[in-house]
């Protein structure tokens, strides 16, 4: 008995000095606010900060913290300061819909760039809407979650108002992707893998329908499961099977131990995949054996834009830890399209953040336009980019070198 | 039937790997009948000793020289966390009710795991690893067996011929039968069973450094999540082949990589089963196998060494 009572006080105890600290702690927020006459406005980030994916993750997160500091350093919206909380979804779906509720509490959170997975952003999407918040993710290709779940029927319909991505989608990835692998690359027999997740599963399958409708041959399909790594057996089916490429749907740690098992195997064939396995860690990860790979990624390469030079030179005065790897270019418009409908919404109410500044700003981001680092950033009717610049990039001696860039057409 | 001798390899290949850790988990179940779930980040760590024993070589050393450099280095970091673990996260809870020390397990495999994550150079990302370089071995016009596997498939044997002599012949091999039958009695006949503890903690994670190293040499990376699904693996593997028996741990590898590497061939060329065959299904079968196996013979294929202490 007296063991229970003990508890019961630490309890109590315990809970009344977190209450006091927490009171505490706010009173000295206002106070900051108070004496610098600006309204701290949060831009949540969710993506990967652990897990093999952390170096995407980290590379989103630095360039939105970026684009934060940026717009603070240049005052672009008078009265706003900008604050990043990033938060981390390991590449689960589960994670970031509880990120995404945390988001959503959390009331000076007024836009959000994230995630980096299209199958993380599906559990994510009706959490914002139902509190009108913003969401712009610069990495996620998949069609459905702008454009609906009957997008291959050509029934297009936005599920979610709240939804934009600075990324194009995999219907014109999947699609450039094929068109490289059967004009320019000249192959005809391509082997069809994919991870079974939202983003690889749909890419492949919108690579085979294009690379079919090419006159090309699907000679194979198979399915690998993400964080396995003995891909012999599956390396061993392509072989036999002849084929002259590889299509690889899904993320660079399984692409790579892919192409590297398929090439131990004698195959001297290349791999295809998409923006997943664009990466550095890609080649590094895998000896010297992934030469001649392709991948597709969206937009130009970022140190060709001359729009992008301030932005490469920005990131390397800050120091950041981590490279800003694949995304950094869409996640930096991706914030600062949030910066731009914060300006919009602030600029219409009198200098300052109305009431229902959610509501307003998720309004103003579809009409947001301006030059990013990534080229011209604007939305349409579906929350997608008007941006369907695309480049193909091939491993030449351990690094990614660009080999076309165009703008899709179908 | 494509390249069934090919296929074979594979499996075989998987499977020593997969008893290679196993024999950490069975080894230390016979003895003190826990199951140390963190052993898969023991294996870990073993690659990562290895890595850092490379790194510390001279650049352009063969692997001939390397690799027992680096077997060294994988054994000495994954023997001293696994001896450390045990002295500091297993001993204290030692008849504690069993449900204690299998959480405790759980959650050092997490610590283990950040803290490589956290102060590792580099680790948040994939490491290279060195890998065999050069064409494979062509056994037959239809069978190509690489220098990694090959590798494992010498060293395997080597590894079980090795611990099979010392459990049998060794004094102190003795002792640790003396153990795993009973431990009390074991104590009062003046064996140091805290000792023996240690020893099969220590082996158990030697055997993983090698398989680590063997994984690295493979795959070209190591990183540092890679000993969840494989310690994963290699625990079905011991439950297989019967917890507790160390030949059984490497016989239950060598089934369960041979039942994934032929699902992943011929599963899906069986008239009907398209749809569940393939490289996403090779775990489903395995542990299909294992409900299978554990229907028919609970105590797994060889049977559990700790069954005749009842």
């Amino acid at each position: 008995m007296r063991h229970r009572s003990l508890l019961i006080l630490t309890t109590a105890l315990t809970t009344g000095a977190l209450t006091l600290t927490a009171c505490g702690s706010r009173d000295d927020a206002k106070g900051g606010d108070d004496s610098s006459k600006k309204t701290t406005v949060v831009i949540g980030v969710d993506v990967p900060l652990t897990g093999s994916l952390s170096a995407l993750g980290q590379g989103i997160k630095n360039s939105v913290d970026l684009a934060a500091k940026t717009a603070n350093k240049n005052n672009e919206v008078p009265g706003i300061e900008f604050k990043i909380e990033a938060l981390d979804d390991q590449a689960v779906p589960a994670s970031g819909q509880a990120n995404a509720t945390k988001l959503v509490g959390n009331k000076d959170v007024i836009g959000v760039v994230g995630p980096l997975n299209s199958g993380v952003a599906q559990s994510m999407q009706s959490v914002f809407e139902k509190a009108s918040l913003v969401q712009v993710s610069p990495a996620n290709t998949n069609p459905a979650l702008s454009q609906g779940d009957n997008w291959g029927k050509g029934e297009l319909k936005r599920p979610f108002k709240t939804y934009f991505r600075t990324a194009a989608t995999d219907v014109v990835q999947g699609k450039f992707a094929a068109q490289y692998l059967y004009n320019d690359a000249k192959k005809r027999k391509v082997y069809v893998v994919d991870d079974k997740q939202t983003y690889g599963a749909g890419l492949a399958a919108i690579f085979s329908a294009e690379f079919k409708r090419l006159g090309g041959k699907v000679v194979g399909t198979d399915h690998v499961t993400v964080k396995e790594t003995d891909f012999s057996s599956t390396a061993d089916k392509v072989k036999a099977s002849k084929a002259d490429s590889v299509y690889f749907g899904g993320q660079y740690p399984e692409g790579g131990l892919l192409s590297d098992q398929i090439k131990k195997t004698g195959a001297k064939i290349p791999t295809m995949g998409g923006d997943g396995i664009y990466d550095p860690a890609f080649i590094s990860a895998s000896g010297v054996a992934n030469d001649g790979d392709f991948a597709t990624s969206i937009g130009y390469p970022v140190e060709k834009l001359p729009t992008a030079k301030k932005f490469i030179a920005d990131y390397e005065a800050v120091k950041y830890d981590d490279p800003y790897a694949a995304y950094g270019g869409y996640s930096y418009d991706a914030g600062w399209a949030v910066v731009q409908a914060v300006k919009a919404v602030v600029a219409e109410n009198d200098g300052k953040l109305p009431e229902d500044a959610r509501a307003k700003v998720v309004e103003a981001m579809s009409k947001v336009s301006f030059d990013g680092v990534t080229g011209k950033v604007a939305f349409d009717q579906y929350g997608d980019t008007t941006n369907k610049q695309l480049t193909v990039y091939k491993v030449e001696g351990k690094v990614w070198k660009d080999v076309k860039s165009a703008t899709f057409k179908d | 039937m494509h390249e069934l001798p090919q296929q074979l390899a594979n499996g075989l290949a998987l499977g020593a790997l997969y008893g290679l850790i196993a024999i950490g988990y069975t080894m230390v179940y016979g003895i003190v009948q826990l199951i140390n779930f963190a052993h898969g980040e023991i294996f870990m760590i073993g690659g990562f000793g290895a890595l850092t024993a490379y790194l510390v070589l001279p650049s352009g050393t063969t692997l001939l020289v390397a690799i027992p450099v680096m077997i060294i280095g994988g054994a000495l970091a994954s023997v001293g966390v696994a001896t450390a673990a045990e002295r500091f996260a297993y001993r204290p809870l030692r008849g504690a009710p069993r449900l204690a020390p299998l959480i405790t397990a759980i959650g050092l495999s997490i610590v283990l795991q950040q803290l490589i994550w956290g102060f590792y150079p580099d680790a948040k990302k994939p490491r290279s690893f060195p890998e065999f370089q050069g064409e494979s071995f062509k056994i037959f016009d239809n069978l190509y067996l690489q220098r990694a596997d090959a590798f494992v498939l010498v060293l395997a044997p080597l590894c079980m011929l090795a611990l099979g002599l010392f459990v049998a012949k060794s004094r102190s091999g003795r002792a640790m039968q003396a153990t795993a039958q009973d431990p009390d009695t074991a104590k009062l006949m003046g064996i140091n069973t805290d000792r023996i503890i240690v020893m099969a903690f220590a082996i158990g994670a030697a055997f993983a450094a090698v398989g680590a190293v063997a994984y690295g040499l493979d795959k070209g990376q190591i990183n540092f999540e890679m000993g969840f699904i494989l310690g994963l693996k290699a625990f079905t593997a011991a439950v297989l082949g019967g917890i507790g028996n160390i030949y059984g741990a490497m016989v239950g590898g060598v089934v369960l990589g041979l039942a994934e590497a032929l699902s992943i061939a011929y599963i899906e060329e069986i008239p009907g089963m398209q749809q569940l065959g393939g490289g996403a299904w090779a775990n489903v079968w395995a542990f299909v196998l294992l409900i299978v196996v554990l229907l028919v013979r609970p105590q797994g294929l060889l049977g559990e060494r700790v069954a005749d202490r009842a």
